[in-house]
């Protein structure tokens, strides 16, 4: 195959250094200059802006229609006034592209060239000039206006009756934070996160836990850095990783504990924790119900895209965003609005993130508020749940010197 | 330099000092024009490796692993990390080497001095490092796509966490660290190289040559280059940030990150700083990449349809304001990232505003083939084309400056179609025309015209062929930068539409062979070019055909009139050149 398609282009290069050949003979013979445009030539190029324009044309309509009709209508209330904005937006731009592409090709074709003509010399016209600056100019303050008012419309404050959900992304999987019946998120903190704690919500065990943690690595450490020193076999290098490790344990445990307690709604956010419901793979919304998503990551930029409801927002590493909607219609509505008995809302990681970034997504169900009950009371609770398992201590990466030597010799 | 330096011809250069560490702003235009196409080769190169695995995904392809090897295509299937990869440096070198360094390099090097009337470059020294820097940066960037865990796979525009983390990605790490190098490299080229120009033109400008009789060229490529030595500059602080905070522990960009089982003891620094800083360079560059492609086909209309570019004060003013408009609109890059709301109206007026300049450009170059009297280089189907390609991808940046609308098409391949069609195509088309155009000028020699216009009209074909239909892949939802879209049920209408899209991406990389073989056979076969073959009115055309140092043999020439008298009514031949003196009574324009 590949040898084939070698082949191929040398034989393609071959045939195109013979053609040119014969071309240069026939042109020393002819007398011609390549610079001059023979009449046939001119005429070709100008019939093939034609043939062009036609096929573009064609093609475009084509698309308009078999792939026009993107996405099925927006679920979310103000995503129907951006679908709005996007069609006076479409169809104002395709009308231009047509008629723009239009003079140009047309043009292209009627002025060829015509040894028996000479162009106009026609060199500025003011009147002309105004007229292009002036209506591009009254149809961008249409759009920006119109525009402008829609995205006021969407980011403005979430209402006091929005319910909150927080979207936590990390390499390469999303999860779904609810804050539970006190309708207050326990605090987060990323120097908590751990095996069972995949969000550092944090509650005084959990520092406690992690604190504990922490000193038993700092003693291992300092352990194996004071065998190190005795026995004086040890390469300076990892002596010094040892140390950098130390130091890191040291930050790490100071960090904890400058962490202070804080009251949100007469709740203290590190007991508000233990009711939060956390959730993976698939997440429910009521119907009807505002909706304001607070986005944090883990480690890189992600962007939570959900591209049925026109909504997307990044998330950031220490930076929280938000951004609200109000979902409009229930999986099972648009399932049969579809006819589509499978159709699933999707919510999909839309920044680069890594090798697994285009697999990085989460099923949206839109229940109507009964069902939505429903489910949300068969979630477990983050407190709930840790009661289930037993809190495990990982393991060290000091804490086990010999095999850590074993690698490096 | 400029004053004396004609005495230079007389003397023999040495092989070394005449093609190698040149100081003549012809040689060096030559340098970069011919490593910008070495670059552009492996670019294209690069994506169709990936457009093979987006086309058809899961296929294995023996050409994939023969070129890229067990390692990133095992059993011919494109690995997913070098996928990136392959996406990543397709992007940077596009952008900066070909279309940036490339394009200016080559364009502003060879029109500059040839078009005010200058002896050379202010400085010819200056102009070899810039050539030198460009070469290494070069050079660095392609190793990059050699080293263990493979080059950068960020995205060109290597947002951190990402980027600053070797942990988040195999590409983050030597591979990410060769990028900042080589771009620190590259920005010091374009620095040496814009400077220059600046420099030069205003102030080897030949006795006549007002700012007001310059061509529309010189106008774009003087733009361009402040734009540049205004904007890179910030790109090398971003970048620098970035290497202090890979390599010495700082935290511009970093703060919270728990990655691979640690929390990183980084607080405090904002992953947001960076974008602010990236595009404050990105959306300039934009222009850097797209103006003197303007200038180019502005003076190649001109020229072929034997007529007066329309509106010349008028052309001249929206070069200036898109320079202007193009610092103050980078936030559209940003309104998902949490920005503040009221921030992002702001760029969506300003943005929306750069749309008036670029209207009045796209009709004064149509009112400037009405009546005209067109002959068909390859050069002016180039230059037709990129007047599509800007209006037609043009149009679609008004929907993505709306922050409304860009909610929902950000990072969409809507944007992949937007900026390939109106920056990459333009651009592209801008520079293949004026290397038909100015090759005559650079070698002494003519280019084969027949395989110019098959290679414009596949070119033509299969560049929309590939960039409108993802308008539509895009609108549907599908994000860029996935490596396989089979999973998503909801795409799988438009999707369908990607082996069309590979396909003709395939076709298109192959014409462009006929480019390449025209190019590198005309400079020893083509046939022999005359000194003003286009009929030309610019003073380029009335320096000897063999090149000399110091450009014009004996003193240098007296403008008398603007570049665009063609067809004037008062002349009987259509095209009078600048050196012309006015007639008794003739009016000047």
């Amino acid at each position: 195959m590949n040898l084939f398609i070698l082949l191929v282009l040398v034989l393609a290069i071959i045939a195109i250094a013979q053609l040119t050949k014969v071309y240069d003979l026939s042109r020393s013979l002819r007398n011609t200059r390549e610079e001059e445009v023979s009449a046939a030539d001119n005429r070709l190029n100008a019939n093939a802006w034609i043939v062009w324009m036609i096929v573009f044309f064609a093609g475009t309509i084509y698309l308009y229609v078999k792939y026009g009709d993107y996405l099925p209508e927006s679920a979310s209330e103000h995503g129907v006034a951006v679908d709005k904005l996007m069609s006076v937006n479409i169809w104002m731009i395709t009308i231009v592209f047509f008629i723009v592409n239009y003079f140009l090709f047309t043009f292209a074709n009627k002025y060829r060239f015509n040894p028996a003509r000479r162009a106009k010399f026609f060199a500025h016209d003011n009147r002309l000039e105004m007229i292009w600056t002036l209506v591009p100019g009254v149809t961008m303050a249409f759009i920006i206006v119109y525009g402008l008012i829609t995205w006021n419309n969407m980011t403005g404050p979430a209402s006091a009756e929005a319910m909150q959900i927080e979207l936590y992304s990390k390499q390469f999987d999303w999860t779904a934070r609810y804050p539970g019946e006190n309708k207050v998120f326990g605090a987060a903190d990323f120097n908590l996160i751990g095996t069972t704690n995949g969000l550092g919500l944090v509650t005084e065990e959990g520092v406690a836990a992690k604190l504990a943690e922490i000193d038993h690595n700092l003693e291992q450490t300092e352990k194996a850095i004071a065998n190190g020193k005795a026995e004086g076999t040890m390469p300076d290098s990892y002596l010094e990783s040892l140390e950098d490790q130390l130091y890191k344990l040291k930050r790490h445990k100071q960090r904890i504990l400058d962490l202070k307690e804080n009251e949100l709604n007469g709740v203290s956010q590190w007991k508000a924790g233990a009711d939060d419901k956390l959730v993976k793979g698939e997440f429910h919304i009521p119907i009807g119900q505002e909706i304001e998503f607070v986005f944090r990551s883990q480690d890189v930029i992600h962007s939570a895209y959900m591209p049925h409801f026109r909504a997307q927002m990044n998330a950031v590493p220490g930076v929280p965003t938000r951004f609200k909607m109000k979902p409009t219609i229930t999986t099972a509505e648009m399932r049969q609005k579809l006819g589509n008995d499978k159709f699933d809302y999707i919510l999909l990681c839309n920044k680069v993130c890594g090798a697994a970034h285009f697999n990085m997504k989460m099923t949206l169900v839109v229940d109507t508020p009964e069902d939505y009950a429903k489910w949300l009371a068969e979630q477990k609770t983050f407190g709930g749940e840790k009661k289930d398992k037993k809190e495990e201590v990982p393991a060290s990466p000091a804490a086990d010197t010999t095999k850590t030597m074993a690698s490096i010799n | 330099m400029g004053a004396h330096s004609h005495d230079h011809g007389h003397h023999e250069e040495s092989f070394v000092s005449k093609y190698i560490f040149s100081q003549d702003h012809k040689m060096i235009s030559k340098q970069f024009l011919v490593t910008a196409i070495f670059m552009g080769i492996i670019a294209v190169m690069l994506s169709i490796f990936f457009r093979l695995q987006l086309g058809w995904p899961g296929e294995k392809f023996g050409i994939l692993n023969a070129f890229l090897g067990d390692k990133w295509a095992p059993d011919g299937i494109l690995d997913k990390n070098a996928y990136l990869a392959m996406v990543t440096i397709h992007g940077t070198i596009m952008v900066f080497f070909v279309l940036t360094g490339g394009l200016s390099g080559t364009f502003a090097n060879l029109l500059i001095p040839l078009q005010i009337g200058a002896r050379d470059m202010a400085s010819g020294f200056i102009n070899m490092l810039s050539y030198w820097f460009f070469l290494v940066s070069s050079l660095i960037m392609v190793a990059s796509l050699f080293v263990e865990g493979g080059a950068a796979s960020g995205g060109w525009t290597i947002y951190p966490p990402l980027s600053a983390l070797p942990q988040a990605m195999p590409g983050s790490g030597t591979g990410m660290t060769l990028w900042l190098i080589s771009m620190v490299l590259f920005v010091a080229s374009s620095l040496l190289g814009g400077l220059n120009y600046v420099v030069t033109i205003i102030n080897l400008r030949t006795k006549g040559m007002k700012m007001t009789r310059l061509p529309l060229t010189i106008w774009a490529l003087f733009v361009t280059a402040i734009l540049g030595v205004l904007s890179f500059p910030v790109l090398v602080s971003c970048v620098v940030l970035l290497i202090m905070d890979r390599s010495m522990g700082t935290a511009f960009y970093l703060s919270d990150i728990f990655i691979q089982g640690e929390a990183l003891d980084v607080t405090g620094g904002s992953p947001i700083l960076f974008q602010h800083l990236f595009w404050f360079l990105g959306h300039p560059e934009v222009y850097i990449v797209l103006l003197p492609a303007l200038g180019i086909s502005s003076e190649i209309i001109a020229t072929n349809s034997r007529k007066p570019i329309f509106g010349y004060k008028a052309m001249i003013g929206s070069i200036l304001a898109i320079g202007f408009l193009s610092f103050i609109v980078w936030g559209h890059h940003m309104y998902v990232t949490g920005m503040n709301p009221f921030i992002g109206s702001v760029f969506v007026f300003t943005t929306l505003l750069i749309a008036i300049p670029s209207a009045v450009k796209a009709f004064n170059y149509i009112t400037t083939l009405w009546q005209g009297n067109i002959k068909f280089t390859p050069a002016m189907l180039f230059s037709i084309g990129l007047v599509s390609t800007f209006v037609t991808g043009g149009l679609t940046g008004i929907v993505l400056a709306d922050s409304a609308l860009d909610v929902n098409v950000h990072d969409t391949y809507f944007v992949v179609a937007h900026f390939h069609i109106v920056m990459g195509l333009s651009a592209i088309f801008g520079m293949l025309g004026g290397i038909y155009h100015w090759f005559p000028k650079m070698y002494g020699r003519m280019m084969n015209s027949k395989l110019g216009y098959a290679h414009f009209w596949l070119t033509m074909v299969c560049g929309f062929g590939v960039f409108f239909p993802m308008h539509f892949v895009g609108i549907a939802g599908a994000p860029r930068r996935y490596y396989d879209y089979s999973e998503f049920d909801y795409l799988d209408t438009v999707i369908s539409l990607n082996p069309m899209i590979s396909t003709f991406a395939i076709i298109g990389g192959a014409a462009q062979l006929l480019f390449l073989f025209n190019f590198f056979h005309s400079i020893w076969y083509g046939q022999k070019s005359n000194q003003n073959p286009w009929k030309s009115n610019t003073l380029e055309w009335t320096t000897p055909v063999a090149h000399i140092h110091g450009n014009w043999p004996g003193a240098l020439p007296e403008v008398h009139r603007w570049a665009y008298d063609y067809s004037n009514p008062e002349h009987e031949e259509d095209f009078v050149s600048q050196i012309v003196p006015l007639k008794a009574g003739e009016h000047a324009h």
